[in-house]
């Protein structure tokens, strides 16, 4: 394995065919090299998944306009909704109208409603994004500090008891799904002690338990992968040099294995941000949260395939820029893994 | 290599090496722990419940009964009843089957379609396995319910669906894992040499590859038929999985959502069993994990870290006579004006192994003194346990234990007046700190530097061990700094207090031959420049030559000899001083003989001889060796030797000594002429006598 050396200009360059004009630059800033072929790769994913929400429609078996209308539909109604959604013209026509449309923000419309794809999006997309970044943030202040302070204290094998508990508690948790940590959630607290209100979104206390089902989940799992990260760390060699330099713990454990476990738990936690937006579908519907999650569930059994093509898309999108983004922060946390990555 | 860091780190861990022969065995003493048991046993129950559940409670589940519609729980329901009036105990049980046998099938789905597309790489030429691998780089982006809520658009609502979709989302994480897998073990030195070997590609995947990636594949394998359940309760939940009038648990739960408010029971209890099932197959992937991860070595729970800081406290009952044993030689060491002093140390670890057994040693301003042994002797324990470093477990009880007056334990001279140098310089500095943010700091801790000051001090430290540019040095972080620049930069870092002792563990081992050299001529440069003392642990005898003035000889725990450098090779008394100096090739060493070495290996820890630990290996040993532990006397002239039957002073060189030393009694010891047979050489240690 090449971990440890610096990046050679072969490893550089057989990256990216294409970079051909920034070559040079890829090779003095190694760092750059990474950022092009990164997002190179990003690139090649968003059409990835465009061009399968282009092609889930043409894959459902039969004709998908008669599957949404139903069999006793008017035979003229259907040959009018083809024609709306441009099913009757070829392929590649309308795969190419397809990428237009997406570039002028144009999804179809909705086959249920009539109403354009985009503006339903629109309506829909701040109830998600609100519940899905406020439990990121949750999860972060949470499973961080926990996971750490259980490894600092649970360290090569000292107090038993909490390890225990900790590995309980967050595997008991992490086992827990979502969607049914939120009727659990909604029958303790709005059932039996009716605290909170159980669905829609209102007021500020309506956003507690759909935040609180969401995140506690992933909150769990990263705990539990920042307790084995920091213990790693703290096994380490630089630990003891920095036992061996007396610097206070506070230092030790911030400055010294934050950093470092911060790669391994942001590479394995971006799986988990990117969980949580989907995670946002079950919960949504556990609360009749007026999302995206309850858009697509709802337009699926309907066969509103424009709808669900649009939905998908954002989804997608979302989840390639968020896995982006971690892989950008491990790149400048930790520059090596530039080097040994993709 | 086209796998993300973290993946690799953990596939090197679990497939070092060709050992997975020995999973079967270890799973089955998994399956003897009590979570072992415990995991069985769930899975026996959860495997009668799906075959004996639609039977026995078959007909209580569609029984409509209008006169108990949506009762709560109670005696005659368990769990309450449903809108028609059907039992929801006796519905959860009957799901069992069905959310089993779809949860099994998507997994299976997912499994061979990830081992599938995992293993081409390997299987498929360089071109189209890359394609492969960028393929699966790409879907593994994507999270897995979008995969399934695409898929289940396709195939629309319902089981066969559900199943294709949940299963088919599983393969691109479980490609990734197995490709990483796969192409960690590909490039390990015992697959390469199968492959020139002439092995074929798929006789490497069954006999290399797929044996060693099994165990990990196996755990992904159980903690994923967890996700699968969940994935597909979930998705039944939502409507779009299992279809009514079938119902699995997601069924059953998306049924009575909307009767929560009237019984919360019936809600909770399909939500229940998906839990509980979950957390089964959660389990299972434990006790595989288990089986497979590294053996934590064996400690007591019962390590008190408070006993650890019980100083002088040594004389516990159980080492009292062992210490009165070493007493009489050791306690004459410490001296009143020494730097550093230390008095019958020992380093025991929880069960009874003890690594240092009293040493004494001490050390005077400015002086440099050696530590020498094999590895296992306790040297780098000592050196450890002196800095107050020990590891975890490790006791350290000392009759006196004093730098600079008070004792290192607290830490007080760490960072300042006590340096330490370690063995890897590269795993010894932090990789995600720059070099000169890691020196600075000890100056913005122990001396109150500003942040500006503590820099400079930094760039002067790292041109001070020769390190050139510095101010860009310091800017760099360590993997962009070669072996031998790592080590300065350690004692750079030591340099930033103001140390009047340096403790080098080992700081030679891990360099290149040419680095040595510099590193050591460094450190005696360092020693020289800002007077401070340095103890220097080394396995080789020779490096301590060449820096200390006085050597320290270790084996087994214990100090066997102690003398000045200068006397190292004419007069060393103990037999085992004398084989280390005579496996040292100089320019005149004959190049025609064999090397000399010392037969046989030092005893383990919980494993020593009675006697002197050195008598099954010493061609001098008589009865008396073998019985009675030599005590380190003082010589006099700074020397001390433990040791019944020193060679004496008189003897000559090292070489000669064959000349001048008694006979030894009878050939009894058998490994005598072993050890004669096989090293017939000049410079070995054995006296003449033995021929």
């Amino acid at each position: 394995m090449s971990a440890a050396n610096p990046p050679s200009a072969a490893t550089v360059r057989s990256g990216a065919p294409f970079l051909g004009a920034v070559g040079s630059l890829v090779e003095a800033h190694p760092w750059a090299g990474f950022a092009v072929r990164r997002a190179g790769r990003l690139v090649v994913s968003l059409l990835v998944l465009v061009t399968a929400s282009f092609a889930m429609i043409h894959l459902v078996p039969g004709d998908p306009v008669r599957a949404a209308l139903g069999p006793t539909a008017d035979p003229q109604l259907v040959a009018a909704r083809r024609h709306a959604l441009g099913l009757d013209r070829p392929l590649f026509d309308q795969y190419r109208h397809f990428l237009s449309g997406l570039a002028h923000l144009r999804l179809g419309d909705s086959i249920s409603t009539d109403m354009p794809v985009a503006q339903v999006i629109s309506s829909r997309l701040p109830a998600t994004l609100e519940l899905a970044v406020l439990a990121f943030v949750l999860i972060l202040a949470v499973a961080i500090p926990l996971g750490m302070a259980a490894a600092v204290l649970t360290r090569e094998g000292r107090r038993r008891g909490t390890e225990l508990g900790f590995a309980a508690v967050t595997g008991i948790l992490g086992a827990v799904p979502e969607f049914l940590l939120a009727v659990g959630l909604v029958a303790v607290f709005a059932v039996a002690i009716p605290l909170l209100p159980v669905a829609s979104r209102g007021g500020a206390s309506s956003y507690v338990l759909p935040v609180l089902a969401l995140a506690a989940v992933s909150a769990a799992a990263l705990a539990r992968i920042v307790r084995v990260e920091t213990l790693r760390v703290l096994g380490e060699d630089y630990m003891r040099t920095a036992r061996a330099k007396r610097l206070p713990a506070r230092l030790r454990y911030l400055r010294h294995a934050l950093p470092n476990l911060l790669t391994a738990s942001l590479t394995l936690g971006g799986l988990l941000f990117t969980s949580l937006i989907t995670g946002t579908v079950l919960v949504e519907n556990v609360f009749a949260w007026p999302g995206l999650g309850t858009t697509i569930v709802q337009a699926i059994t309907q066969k509103d395939y424009p709808l669900v093509q649009g939905v998908v898309l954002v989804y997608g999108t979302a989840a390639l820029l968020i896995t982006f983004a971690v892989d950008v922060a491990v790149a400048l946390a930790d520059p090596r893994s530039t080097i040994r990555g993709s | 290599m086209p796998s993300k860091p973290s993946s690799t780190r953990s596939a090197r861990r679990t497939s070092a090496g060709p050992s997975s022969e020995s999973f079967g065995h270890r799973l089955l003493d998994a399956l003897r722990t009590p979570l072992g048991l415990a995991a069985v046993t769930a899975v026996a129950v959860l495997t009668l419940m799906a075959v004996l559940g639609p039977t026995l409670a078959g007909s209580a589940a569609t029984r409509v009964d209008t006169g108990a519609i949506d009762q709560g729980g109670g005696s005659a329901h368990l769990f309450g009843t449903d809108g028609l009036g059907r039992d929801v105990a006796a519905r959860v049980l009957v799901a069992t089957r069905l959310t089993l046998e779809l949860t099994l099938a998507a997994t299976a789905i997912g499994l061979a379609g990830g081992l599938l597309l995992g293993l081409a790489p390997v299987v498929l030429g360089r071109r189209a396995g890359r394609l492969v691998t960028a393929t699966v780089g790409v879907l593994v982006a994507f999270p897995g319910l979008l995969f399934v809520l695409v898929l289940a658009t396709v195939f629309g609502a319902g089981s066969t669906g559900a199943v294709l979709s949940v299963g088919l989302a599983l393969v691109p994480p479980a490609a990734r894992l197995v490709q990483n897998l796969s192409a960690s073990v590909a490039t390990a030195d015992y697959v390469a040499a199968a492959r020139i070997l002439g092995t074929g590609r798929f006789r490497l995947v069954t006999r290399h590859v797929l044996p060693n990636i099994a165990e990990p594949v196996t755990l992904f394998t159980a903690q994923s038929a967890a996700q699968i359940l969940i994935a597909f309760s979930g998705l039944s939940f939502l409507g779009l999985g299992v279809q009514a009038p079938a119902y699995d648990w997601g069924r059953l739960l998306n049924e009575q959502l909307g009767r929560i408010y009237v019984n919360p029971l019936a809600a909770l209890a399909p939500g229940l069993a998906v839990v509980l099932t979950g957390m089964v197959f959660t389990l299972v992937g434990e006790v595989i994990a288990q089986a497979g991860g590294r053996r934590a070595p064996h400690r007591a729970a019962a390590s008190d870290p408070a006993d650890e800081q019980a100083g002088t406290s040594s004389a516990t009952p159980s080492s009292a006579s062992a210490s009165a044993l070493d007493a009489g030689g050791g306690g004459d060491t410490a001296t009143e004006d020494a730097l550093l002093s230390v008095r019958d140390l020992r380093v025991t670890f929880p069960g009874g192994r003890t690594s240092v057994r009293g040493v004494s040693l001490s050390v005077a301003p400015g002086e440099a003194v050696g530590l020498v042994g094999e590895s296992g002797s306790g040297k780098s324990l000592t050196a450890l346990a002196v800095a107050g470093l020990a590891p975890h477990p490790a006791r350290v009880a000392a009759g006196e234990l004093r730098f600079r007056g008070v004792d290192p334990r607290s830490g007080s001279g760490l960072g300042t007046s006590l340096a330490m140098v370690f063995q890897d310089p590269m795993a010894s500095l932090n990789p995600a700190l720059r070099v000169g943010r890691q020196l600075a700091e000890v100056a913005e801790v122990h001396l109150g530097a500003s942040r500006a000051q503590a820099s400079a001090r930094a760039v002067e430290r790292l041109a001070w061990v020769r390190i050139t540019s510095p101010e860009r040095r310091a800017r760099q972080r360590p993997h962009e700094y070669s072996g031998g620049m790592r080590q300065r930069a350690m004692i750079g870092m030591g340099l930033m207090g103001e140390p009047s002792l340096i403790v080098a563990d080992e700081p030679t081992t891990a360099l290149d031959v040419t680095v040595q050299r510099q590193v050591l001529d460094l450190l005696g440069e360092v020693r020289r420049d800002s007077g401070a003392a340095l103890l220097l642990i080394s396995h080789d005898i020779a490096v301590v030559a060449q820096v200390c003035q006085r050597v320290l000889v270790m084996y087994a725990g214990r100090v066997v000899e102690e003398l000045p450098v200068a006397d190292l090779a004419v007069r060393a008394a103990h037999p085992y001083t004398r084989a280390l100096v005579g496996a040292v090739p100089t320019m005149g060493t004959d190049r025609n003989t064999a090397l000399a070495t010392i037969p046989g290996r030092p005893p383990e820890p919980g494993d020593r001889p009675r006697g002197c630990a050195f008598a099954p290996r010493c061609d001098r040993a008589r009865d008396r060796c073998r019985t009675a532990e030599p005590v380190l006397t003082d010589q006099g002239e700074g020397r001390r030797v433990a040791c019944w039957y020193p060679v004496t002073a008189s003897s000559g060189p090292v070489q000669e000594a064959r000349h001048t030393e008694e006979p030894p009694p009878g050939d009894a010891d058998p490994s005598r002429h072993e050890a004669e047979t096989l090293q017939d050489d000049a410079r070995s240690v054995r006296d003449g006598g033995v021929r």
